[in-house]
């Protein structure tokens, strides 16, 4: 095929960075692998509230719980990651403030989960 | 991006409002809540690793009524988000575009989350005894 493009463009070199379609489909894994992890997680919640710091503890401790609790962190990061990185992508329109809300969420995403991970694997191994 | 002053085509007001086009947005607007909410879990969590004292004055934050109030937000955007999210799955498998179905299964995330957020909040308080 001819390439239309002008020099300007190709030097430029925007346009599709041909990885939306992993995208969407990491969005939907993620959204599918949630459904499970969120009945977990609220049900879970739901039968100890209102417990004490000992209590929340010893769930949290049990293999089964900080295992599930990781997962769930992951895969709900990174399906927000995707999430968010869409708003941003339709609502922000000045390129400069597009890149820096770009950084912005993808540090935020991999703070929250290095924080949670790490605090789980924390009261795991009895910190 | 061109700001020329370009005659735009019709947009989100000229037509009518509708369950399709609320369940879609709300989608976006509880997902966004819920990226606040997965900072309030960072943060509860945090509290549950550093100790008994600070995990309790976190707590007592979320046993506030405002900390209530934000937490029944929170849940019922969990379940919405839950529930159109099952939606989309299944308009992704090309599914629920017929229109009365659509405007149905729409409707039927509001009824969902409504009560799945009830539910929880009376068996939370049924477990914690104060019902």
């Amino acid at each position: 095929m001819t390439d239309m493009k002008t020099p300007i463009a190709k030097v430029r070199g925007l346009g599709s960075a041909k990885d939306g379609t992993h995208h969407w489909l990491s969005h939907r894994v993620t959204a599918i692998a949630n459904i499970p992890l969120v009945v977990f997680f609220v049900v879970s919640f739901v039968g100890n509230a209102g417990k004490g710091h000992a209590e929340w503890v010893a769930w949290l401790k049990q293999p089964v719980v900080s295992v599930l609790m990781i997962l769930f962190i992951a895969n709900m990061v990174y399906h927000m990651r995707l999430g968010l990185q869409v708003l941003i992508e339709d609502y922000v329109y000045d390129p400069g403030t597009k890149f820096a809300s770009m950084i912005a969420l993808t540090f935020s995403c991999v703070l929250i989960a290095a924080l949670s991970i790490f605090s789980i694997l924390r009261i795991a191994f009895g910190g | 991006m061109a700001k020329a002053n370009r005659p735009l085509s019709p947009h989100l007001q000229v037509y009518r409002w509708g369950a399709h086009m609320a369940v879609s947005i709300i989608h976006r607007a509880t997902g966004s809540a819920l990226a606040f909410g997965a900072i309030l879990l960072t943060w509860w969590l945090v509290a549950m690793a550093t100790g008994h004292e600070y995990f309790s004055t976190v707590q007592d934050y979320a046993g506030s009524w405002i900390g209530r109030l934000v937490l029944f937000g929170i849940t019922f955007s969990l379940m919405q988000h839950l529930a159109s999210g099952i939606r989309h799955l299944f308009m992704d498998m090309g599914r629920l575009y017929d229109l009365k179905i659509n405007t149905l299964s729409a409707k039927s995330t509001f009824v969902f989350s409504v009560v799945a957020t009830i539910g929880i909040w009376y068996a939370a308080y049924k477990v914690m005894g104060v019902i």
